[in-house]
C-alpha cells in the first residue's frame, strides 16, 4: 500500500461503513432539526459508548496487523478496570489509577505475547486464558461496598464546545475520551506512515520475508501485543474511572468482543474502527434513549439487544469480504 | 582466475541436519573476491541450505564461516546484512499486498523524521532500476504483477542494500532468456565493482556462460569444483546426477487426432480491469503438444488461469472433448480429465503444511481407493505416495514429511507426480520443469511425451525457447495478449521465434 493508493483502497474498502455512516448522519441531522437537545445528548452518549470499543479495536488490530490474534481484549479491559478502580480507591489519585489500569493491560499483553510468540500456543486458547484469568481474579478480589471519590470529569474546550451538533459530543469530554480520539490518529500514523508500522504490517503478512530483511519478527510481535494490551487497559480505566466511577462484576459486558467486530468492520484500520465504533455507539445511545423515554412498547431486553444484533449482522455481512492480514494467527517458526 | 585472489567468503566443514536428512555434510565452499561462482546440484542436494546457513536463516550444526578471512558468527539475517551479504531467495520473499517500493525498503527504510519518505524511496528505486535496466513500477502492488517482474523486484531488493557478497538462488527459473541475459550483464557489472556472487541454477548453459568457477553438490556433499574451461555441459550433468544424462528430448513425430480443448474468443482482464488477453482462439488436439511461447507477462499465465477457473474470463467459451467446460467447478474439471501444473507451485500447487502423501492425493482423496465411504484409507494414500516418490525420484525423508520442508525442485516434482498420476485428457503445464535439475527434466519430458502418445492433449507454456522448441509439436506465439502466429515446430528457427516473441513480423 503506497499512500495515494492507500487512500483509494481505504475508501473502496470502507464503502459499507461510509454508506451506513452517511445514512446515520442524515438521520441525525433530521432529528437535530426536530429535537436538538435530545439529539446532542444521544451523540455525546454515542461518543462515550464508542470510546472503549475503538480502544479495544485498536488493541486488536495492533496485534493482528503483526499476526497475533487477541481475543483476550475483554479480559484485559476487565482486569484493568478493576486495577484502576482499586488504585483509585487506595490512593485517590485518578491519574495514578489510569496509569495502573494501562499497566495492567500491558502486563496481560505481555502474557499473551509470551504464550503466542514464545510458547507458540494456539492464540485463541491464549486469549481465552486471559479472559478466564481476568474474570477469576476480579471476581475473587471484588469487595462489595468499596467506593471511590469522584471520576474523571469533562473538560469543555472553550468555544469549540459551543459548535452546534458536534460541539458537545466532541469537545466537551473527559480526558480518556479526548486521549482516545488523539490515539486513533496516532495509531493510524504509526501504522501507515512510520518504519515501525511498515515492519508491523510486513510481519503480519509475510513474517519470513520480513525476517530475511533483518526485521526481528518476535520483537515486533511482542511490542505490538503489549502496546495493544496497554490500549485495552486504557479502555478498562475508562470504564471505572471515567464512565461509571465504580467497579462491578463483569462490567465489560462483552465490549472486548464487540471491539473485535468493530475492528473487522473497520478493516483493521484505526480510522475505520473509529467509524464503526461510532456507529455502534449511536445504536447503543439510541437504545438507551428508547428505553429511557419509553416511546416504544417493547420489552427493554429486546431493545438492549440492538448493539449485539448489529454486531451479528455486520459480521455476517462482512464474512468473506474482508481480508485479515495473511499471517494472522500463525506462529512464526524459524527453520 | 588468479590463484592469489583473496577470498570474500569461506565456509568450512558446514554440517546441517534436518529430521531424517543431512542436508549439508561437512561442506567446504569458497568464494573469491569479484568472482561469479556457479553452484550446481540435483534437487535436494543442499544448495539452498548452504546459502541459508551463510545468510543466517539456518544455523549450522557444525562448521565455520569466514568473511574476508575473519571468522564470523551469523545467527540471523540481520547479522548477514550487517556483513553486507545479500540474498535473492529461491522462493519469493515479497509481501503480496505491499507495493514494490515498500517491499524494497522494508528493513532499510528511508526516513524523513519519523515518517517514511516514500517519494525519495521511489526516486531511488527508479534510479536503481534504470541504472541496471530492471524495469519496474515502484507503485505497483506485488500480487498484481507477473512473477517475472516480481523476480526483478527481488533482485532490486538485494541491489538496494549495497551488498558485497550476493547470493542468487535460482534467479533465472522464472526469467525469459532475454531477461536472464540482462541479469548476467548486471552480474558482470557488479563483479567489476568488486561484488562477489554465488549463482545457483539448473541451467547448464547459464553457468557455462557466466561462472568463473563451478561447484557441484550431490546429496549434501561437494562433488568438486571446476571451471567452464575444464568441463562441458555433458560433463557437468554427469557430475551432478552421477550418471549420463540425455540432454536432448527424443520423441516421435506427433499424430494429432480430434481436438480435445477448443478455446473460442477468450478475453481476460487483469485485477484492474485492463484487458490482458484479447479475443484469442485456439485448439489442442489429442496426441499433440501445443507450446505457448512468449515473453513473461504477455497473457500466457492468464490464459491458463482462465482455463482452470483460477480467474474468471471477461468473455469466451471453452470446450473439453466437445462439451462446454464445467467452468467454476474444479472437481468436475478434474474429473473430466484436466491436469494442471501451475506456475506458482507454493501458492496454487501445494498445501505446504500437508504431508507429501496428502498433497499427492489432493484431487482424488475422496475416491476409491483413497477413501471408503466417509473414511480415508491411509494405507492406500501412503502406498500411492511411495510409488510416486520412487517413480519421480522425489528426494524427501519420507512420505509423511510436510511439503514445505522439501527443496524447491522436489516440491515441483510432487505436483508433477500428482498431476500425471491420474488419467489425463488435457494437461495444462505452466513451466512444468521450473527449478528442476537436468535429470528430473529429462524424466518429466519423457513423461509428458508419454502422455501425448497415450492420447492426451498437452498445452505447455515455457519461457525457455530451447524447451519449447524441443518439446512442442506446434507453437503458438503470444504477444501483448494476442496469438500472433501459430507454427509447426519444424517450420521455425529459434531466432525467428525470438523475433516473433518480441513482437516483430518474420
Ligand atoms: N526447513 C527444512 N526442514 C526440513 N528439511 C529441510 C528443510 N529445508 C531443506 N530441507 C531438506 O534438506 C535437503 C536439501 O534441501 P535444499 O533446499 O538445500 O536443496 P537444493 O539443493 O536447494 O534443491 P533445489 O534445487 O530443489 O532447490 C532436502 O532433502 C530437503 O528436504
Ligand atoms: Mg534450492
Amino acid at each position: 500500500m503506497d499512500r495515494s493508493t492507500f487512500w483509494k483502497g481505504f475508501f473502496r474498502q470502507q464503502r459499507p461503513l461510509i454508506i451506513l455512516g452517511s445514512i446515520v448522519v442524515i438521520v441525525i441531522l433530521y432529528f437535530y432539526l426536530t429535537t436538538p437537545v435530545i439529539t446532542e445528548a444521544v451523540l455525546a452518549s454515542a461518543v462515550r459508548h464508542a470510546t472503549p470499543l475503538v480502544l479495544g479495536a485498536m488493541c486488536g488490530l495492533l496485534g493482528e496487523r503483526a499476526g497475533i490474534i487477541n481475543i483476550g481484549i475483554e479480559g484485559q479491559m476487565l482486569l484493568s478496570a478493576f486495577i484502576g478502580f482499586l488504585v483509585n480507591a487506595w490512593s485517590g489519585n485518578l491519574l495514578l489509577a489510569v496509569f495502573a489500569g494501562v499497566a495492567a493491560g500491558a502486563v496481560l499483553g505481555l502474557l499473551l505475547a509470551f504464550m503466542s510468540v514464545t510458547l507458540k500456543i494456539d492464540q485463541i486458547i491464549g486469549g481465552t486464558v486471559i479472559n478466564i484469568i481476568a474474570v477469576g481474579l476480579t471476581g475473587y478480589f471484588y469487595q462489595a461496598g468499596l467506593t471511590t471519590e469522584g471520576k474523571l470529569a469533562p473538560i469543555a474546550l472553550g468555544k469549540l464546545a459551543e459548535i452546534p451538533i458536534i460541539g458537545r459530543p466532541l469537545f466537551n469530554n473527559p480526558p480518556i475520551t479526548y486521549a482516545t480520539i488523539v490515539l486513533v490518529f496516532v495509531v493510524h500514523y504509526v501504522l501507515f506512515y512510520t518504519r515501525w508500522g511498515l515492519r508491523t504490517r510486513a510481519v503480519g503478512e509475510h513474517p519470513k520475508a520480513a525476517d530475511t530483511l533483518g526485521v526481528n519478527v518476535y520483537k515486533i510481535r511482542y511490542i505490538n501485543v503489549i502496546l495493544g494490551g496497554a490500549i485495552a487497559g486504557l479502555a478498562g480505566a475508562f470504564l471505572t474511572l471515567e464512565a461509571v466511577g465504580s467497579f462491578e462484576r463483569l462490567m465489560t459486558n462483552g465490549r472486548g468482543f464487540v471491539a473485535l467486530a468493530v475492528m473487522i468492520f473497520g478493516r483493521w484500520t484505526p480510522l475505520g474502527s473509529w467509524g464503526a465504533a461510532l456507529l455502534f455507539g449511536v445504536t447503543s445511545a439510541i437504545q438507551t434513549q428508547i428505553q429511557f423515554a419509553g416511546v416504544i412498547d417493547i420489552p427493554h431486553q429486546f431493545i438492549g439487544m440492538l448493539p449485539y444484533l448489529l454486531t451479528i449482522i455486520v459480521l455476517a455481512g462482512m464474512v468473506g469480504k474482508s481480508r485479515p492480514p495473511a499471517a494472522d494467527g500463525i506462529p512464526y517458526e524459524k527453520e | 582466475m588468479n590463484e592469489n585472489i583473496p577470498l570474500a567468503l569461506e565456509a568450512r566443514k558446514i554440517t546441517k541436519r534436518f529430521p531424517g536428512v543431512v542436508a549439508n555434510n561437512r561442506v567446504d565452499f569458497s568464494l573469491k573476491k569479484g568472482e561469479i561462482h556457479g553452484l550446481l546440484g540435483e534437487n535436494g542436494a543442499g544448495k539452498s541450505t548452504l546459502m541459508n546457513v551463510i545468510y543466517g536463516l539456518y544455523s549450522a550444526d557444525e562448521g565455520e564461516l569466514f568473511i574476508d578471512g575473519e571468522m564470523v558468527e551469523i545467527n540471523n539475517p540481520h547479522d548477514a546484512i550487517d556483513l553486507q551479504i545479500g540474498m535473492v531467495h529461491q522462493h519469493f520473499m515479497l509481501v503480496p499486498v505491499f507495493s514494490v517500493t515498500e517491499n524494497i525498503i522494508l528493513g532499510a527504510e528511508v526516513m524523513k523524521g519519523t515518517t517514511l519518505d516514500l517519494n525519495k524511496a521511489r526516486q531511488d528505486i527508479t534510479r536503481l532500476s534504470e541504472g541496471y535496466g530492471l524495469k519496474v513500477d515502484p507503485r505497483a502492488i506485488i500480487e498484481e504483477i507477473p512473477v517475472g517482474v516480481q523476480q526483478r523486484v527481488e533482485i532490486l531488493k538485494a541491489l538496494y542494500r549495497d551488498a558485497n557478497i550476493l547470493v542468487f538462488d535460482e534467479p533465472t527459473a522464472v526469467l525469459t532468456p532475454q531477461e536472464a541475459d540482462d541479469l548476467f550483464r548486471i552480474m558482470r557489472q557488479l563483479t567489476e565493482q568488486g561484488v562477489s556472487i554465488v549463482f545457483i541454477t539448473h541451467k547448464l548453459r547459464e553457468v557455462m556462460d557466466v561462472a568463473d568457477r563451478i561447484t557441484v553438490m550431490r546429496r549434501g556433499e561437494v562433488v568438486g569444483t571446476t571451471t567452464p574451461q575444464e568441463i562441458d555441459k555433458r560433463g557437468l550433468a554427469e557430475m551432478m546426477v552421477g550418471r549420463e544424462v540425455i540432454l536432448e528430448v527424443e520423441k516421435d513425430p506427433a499424430s494429432p487426432a480430434e481436438p480435445v480443448l477448443q478455446v473460442m474468443n477468450l478475453s481476460v482482464n487483469d485485477e484492474r480491469g485492463m484487458g490482458i488477453v484479447h479475443d484469442i482462439s485456439f485448439e489442442v488436439r489429442r496426441g499433440e503438444i501445443l507450446g505457448i511461447a512468449g515473453v513473461q507477462g504477455n497473457g500466457q499465465t492468464e490464459v491458463v488461469e482462465a482455463l482452470t477457473g483460477l480467474r474468471s474470463p471477461a468473455s469466451g467459451e471453452f470446450y473439453l472433448n466437445g462439451k462446454e467446460m464445467p467452468y467454476g467447478n474444479p472437481r468436475k474439471l478434474i474429473e473430466a480429465g484436466l491436469s494442471h501444473i501451475p506456475e506458482d507451485r507454493q501458492r496454487h500447487g501445494l498445501v505446504m503444511s500437508y504431508s507429501v502423501a496428502d498433497n499427492m492425493v489432493l484431487c482424488t482423496y475422496y475416491e476409491s481407493p483413497f477413501a471408503k465411504g466417509l473414511q480415508r484409507n491411509k494405507q492406500a494414500v501412503l502406498e500411492n505416495a511411495e510409488k510416486l516418490i520412487a517413480d519421480f525420484d522425489v528426494r524427501t525423508p519420507g512420505p509423511m514429511v510436510h511439503a514445505g520442508k522439501l527443496s524447491g525442485g522436489n516440491q515441483q516434482k510432487v505436483i508433477v507426480a500428482r498431476e500425471l498420476s491420474r488419467p489425463v485428457q488435457l494437461l495444462l503445464a505452466n513451466q512444468p520443469t521450473r527449478g528442476l535439475d537436468v535429470g528430473s527434466i529429462e524424466y518429466i519430458h519423457k513423461r509428458i511425451i508419454e502422455e501425448r502418445d497415450n492420447g492426451a492433449a498437452v498445452l505447455f507454456i515455457s519461457a525457455e525457447l530451447d524447451e519449447i522448441m524441443s518439446l512442442a509439436d506446434r507453437i503458438a506465439v503470444m504477444y501483448q495478449g494476442k496469438i500472433v502466429s501459430t507454427l509447426q515446430v519444424d517450420q521455425v528457427t529459434k531466432a525467428e521465434l525470438g523475433l516473433l516473441m518480441a513482437g516483430s513480423e518474420v
